[in-house]
C-alpha cells in the first residue's frame, strides 16, 4: 500500500495544526507507514455490497422540549480561558501579515 | 487485605446501613491508603480528600437523620480523569489540559454525588485515553500493583491500580477500545463496558465519540453491578443515551452468585484465541470454560470470521474521529496556550499543540487526519466502517445461537514498563480481543481468571448483545463464585503486600 513520506506528514501536520520537529517527522513517517500498511487489510472484506455503520445503534434525531434554560453564565465561561477581556475571549491575531 | 480497605463496596454499604461504620471512617481509611502506597502506583492525579470527606460527612448527617439513602450512599469512589468534575482538576491526562477547573459536573459525576458517593479523586489515564498502559500520561506511568515494574493496562490503569491497591473499592472508567476491560484483565479486577448508550457521556471528554462508553469497575462483581445501577440509565444531555429501561444488573449478580447457569448458551469465540495469547492465559480461559459447563452451562465454539479485521477498522475509526475532536483543543477557550506575542491564531495552535500533546495522541491525530483526507477517505475510513458492519453482522449470527459470547480479555498478562513503547503496533495488539465489542456497541465484562505462569492475572471476557448487560453479571457472578471456592478467597487475597510509606 502506499508510503507516508516526511512531506506527507508534515502536510497533515499542518492541516491538524501541530508544530512537528524534524526528529517527529521522521519518526512518524515510519510508523504511520507501518500502522497504514496494516491497517489497510480492510480492503480485503470491505467489498461494495456491504452498506457502511457509522453508529453502533440505530438512532434518529432527537429532540428537546423548547424551554428557557440558565446557560453557563458568562463568568464561568471565561473563567479557564488562557486570556480574556471585557467579557470575551482574547485571541491572537486571526491573519497574518500581508507578504 | 484486612481493615475497612479490603472490604466490598456491597460490605461496605452494608455496615454504612446498619450505622456500624460511618463514612468518614470509610473514607478516611481509603484517603489513608492512598497517602501511604500511592507514590509508587501513581493511580491517581488528584485527590480531593477535603470533597470526599466533606460529602462523607453530608452522609453521615443525613443517615443520623434517620433519612433511606441509597444502596451505596457513603461508599468512596475514584473517578478516571476523562469525566469532568466541577471545581476539581480534570486533565483527561494531557498537558494540555493541566489545572483546567470544568464549569460542570459529567452526567455520571452527578449521578455519583446525588447517590452520595463521595469522590476520592481522579485517576491516571492514558493521554485522552489513547493507550493500552497509561504510558502515555502527560504525567507519567501508573504501576501495577503486582508487580511495580509493569503496566497496569490502559486507558484506564489509574482506575484498575486504584482497586487493586485498596485505595478505592469502586472506580469509573471509559473504555473505546479495552480500556476498562484490559486494565482489569492485568490488575485481577473486573470492569464493565455497559451497552452503548447506557450510560451518559454528557461531560466526558470525547475520544471517538461512536465508539466511547463510561462504565463501572471494582473488585468482585457485585460491586460492578451496584456501580452500574447507580450511573446508568438515559440522560436527556447525551442525545445517544438510550431512552429505556436499563436491565437490573444487580438481580443478574445475584441470580448468577446461585452458581447455577443451567440452560444458559455460552460461545466460544474461535477468532480470539490461539496463536498470540500466552499459554498461561490460554490455561486460565480454559479452566474457566470447565467451571461454566460444570455450572449447567451449554458450551460451543461459534466462528466470528470477520473479528480478525476488527483492530484494522478501529486504528482507522478511532483516530479519524479523534483527530476531529480533539481539534477543540485550540488554546482560545480554555487549556494551554503557547504565545510568543506576536504570533497570529494559527501560529498559536501548532505551537500550543506540539507541547500539549505527547506522542500518541500526535501519531494518533495525524493518522485519522490522513485517513480522512481526500482521495484516502473511501478507501480507509470507508472501508473501516464496512468492517464495522460486518462485525455487526457476526455479532448478530453469533447471538442467534448463543446468549453470550466469552474469550481471554487480552492476550498477554501485564508486560514491563517500556516493553512496547516504541513498537505501536504491538501496543495495539493488546485490545485485538476487546475491540470488536466497541465496533458493534455490545457490552462486555473482564473478571479474573487466576494467575498466568508468571504469577500475574489474566482476564475472562463476557460479551452479551446491545441491551442483555444482565447475562454479563449473571454468568460473570457465577464464574466468580465458582473460581473463589476453587482458590479458597478472592484473587486479589494473592497480590504481594505493598509498602506502606510511614505517615
Amino acid at each position: 500500500m502506499s508510503s507516508i513520506s516526511r512531506d506527507d506528514v508534515a502536510r497533515l501536520a499542518q492541516l491538524a495544526r501541530i508544530d512537528l520537529s524534524d526528529v517527529e517527522l521522521d519518526r512518524l513517517a515510519g510508523q504511520l507507514t507501518a500502522i497504514v500498511d496494516a491497517v489497510a487489510q480492510v480492503s480485503q472484506v470491505a467489498t461494495p455490497d456491504v452498506p457502511a455503520t457509522s453508529h453502533p445503534v440505530p438512532l434518529t434525531n432527537v429532540f428537546r422540549a423548547d424551554e428557557v434554560r440558565p446557560p453557563l453564565g458568562q463568568e464561568a465561561a471565561l473563567a479557564a480561558a488562557p486570556a480574556a477581556e471585557g467579557g470575551r475571549f482574547r485571541v491572537p491575531q486571526i491573519m497574518g501579515e500581508e507578504p | 487485605m484486612t481493615g475497612l480497605i479490603g472490604r466490598t463496596a456491597a460490605d461496605l454499604a452494608q455496615a454504612l446501613a446498619s450505622r456500624e461504620i460511618s463514612s468518614r471512617e470509610a473514607t478516611q481509611a481509603h484517603l489513608d491508603r492512598i497517602a501511604a502506597v500511592d507514590g509508587p502506583v501513581h493511580a491517581f492525579l488528584q485527590v480531593d480528600a477535603e470533597g470526599a470527606l466533606a460529602a462523607a460527612d453530608a452522609v453521615d448527617a443525613r443517615r443520623a437523620a434517620g433519612e433511606q439513602l441509597p444502596t451505596l450512599a457513603g461508599v468512596p469512589v475514584a473517578v478516571k480523569d476523562v469525566l469532568v468534575t466541577k471545581g476539581l482538576p480534570t486533565t483527561a491526562g494531557s498537558r494540555i489540559l493541566q489545572g483546567w477547573l470544568p464549569p460542570y459536573d459529567a452526567t455520571v459525576v452527578s449521578r455519583l454525588r446525588a447517590a452520595g458517593l463521595p469522590i476520592l479523586g481522579k485517576t491516571n489515564m492514558d493521554e485522552f485515553a489513547m493507550g493500552s498502559s497509561t504510558e502515555h500520561s502527560g504525567y507519567g506511568p501508573t504501576h501495577n500493583p503486582w508487580d511495580l515494574d509493569r503496566i497496569p493496562g490502559g486507558s484506564g490503569g489509574g482506575s484498575a491500580a486504584a482497586l487493586a491497591s485498596f485505595e478505592a473499592p469502586l472506580s469509573i472508567g471509559s473504555d473505546t477500545g479495552g480500556s476498562i476491560r484490559q486494565p482489569a484483565a492485568v490488575t485481577g479486577t473486573v470492569g464493565v463496558k455497559p451497552t452503548y448508550g447506557g450510560v451518559s457521556r454528557y461531560g466526558v471528554i470525547a475520544l471517538a465519540s461512536s465508539l466511547d462508553q463510561v462504565g463501572p469497575c471494582a473488585r468482585t462483581v457485585l460491586d460492578t453491578a451496584l456501580l452500574h445501577e447507580v450511573i446508568g440509565g438515559h440522560d436527556p444531555a447525551d442525545s445517544t443515551s438510550l431512552d429505556e429501561p436499563m436491565p437490573d444488573v444487580v438481580d443478574a449478580a445475584r441470580l448468577g452468585a446461585t452458581g447455577d447457569l443451567t440452560g444458559v448458551r455460552v460461545g466460544v469465540v474461535r477468532e480470539l484465541s490461539g496463536e498470540g495469547y500466552q499459554p498461561g492465559v490460554s490455561a486460565r480461559f480454559a479452566e474457566s470454560l470447565e467451571l461454566l459447563r460444570a455450572a449447567g452451562a451449554d458450551i460451543v465454539e461459534v466462528s466470528c470470521p470477520n473479528f480478525p479485521y476488527a483492530l484494522a477498522a478501529y486504528y482507522l475509526i478511532l483516530p479519524s474521529e479523534a483527530s476531529s475532536n480533539l481539534a477543540k483543543f485550540d488554546a482560545m477557550r480554555y487549556g494551554l496556550r503557547v504565545d510568543d506575542g506576536a504570533s497570529t491564531v494559527e501560529r498559536v495552535m501548532g505551537a500550543t499543540r506540539a507541547v500539549g500533546f505527547g506522542d500518541e495522541v500526535k501519531r494518533r491525530i495525524i493518522l485519522g487526519t490522513y485517513a480522512l483526507s481526500a482521495g484516502y477517505y473511501d478507501a480507509y475510513y470507508g472501508s473501516a466502517q464496512k468492517v464495522r458492519t460486518l462485525i455487526q453482522r457476526d455479532f448478530d449470527t453469533a447471538f442467534a445461537q448463543v446468549d453470550v459470547l466469552v474469550s481471554p480479555t487480552a492476550p498477554t498478562t501485564a508486560f514491563k514498563l517500556g516493553e512496547k513503547l516504541d513498537d505501536p503496533l504491538a501496543m495495539y495488539l493488546n485490545d485485538v480481543a476487546t475491540i470488536p465489542a466497541n465496533l458493534a456497541g455490545v457490552p462486555g465484562m473482564s473478571l479474573p481468571s487466576g494467575l498466568a505462569e508468571d504469577g500475574l492475572p489474566v482476564g475472562f471476557q463476557i460479551l452479551a448483545p446491545a441491551r442483555a448487560d444482565d447475562r454479563l453479571y449473571r454468568v460473570g457472578a457465577a464464574l466468580e463464585k465458582a473460581l473463589e471456592s476453587r482458590w479458597g478467597g478472592p484473587l486479589l487475597a494473592r497480590i504481594p503486600t505493598l509498602t506502606e510509606v510511614a505517615r
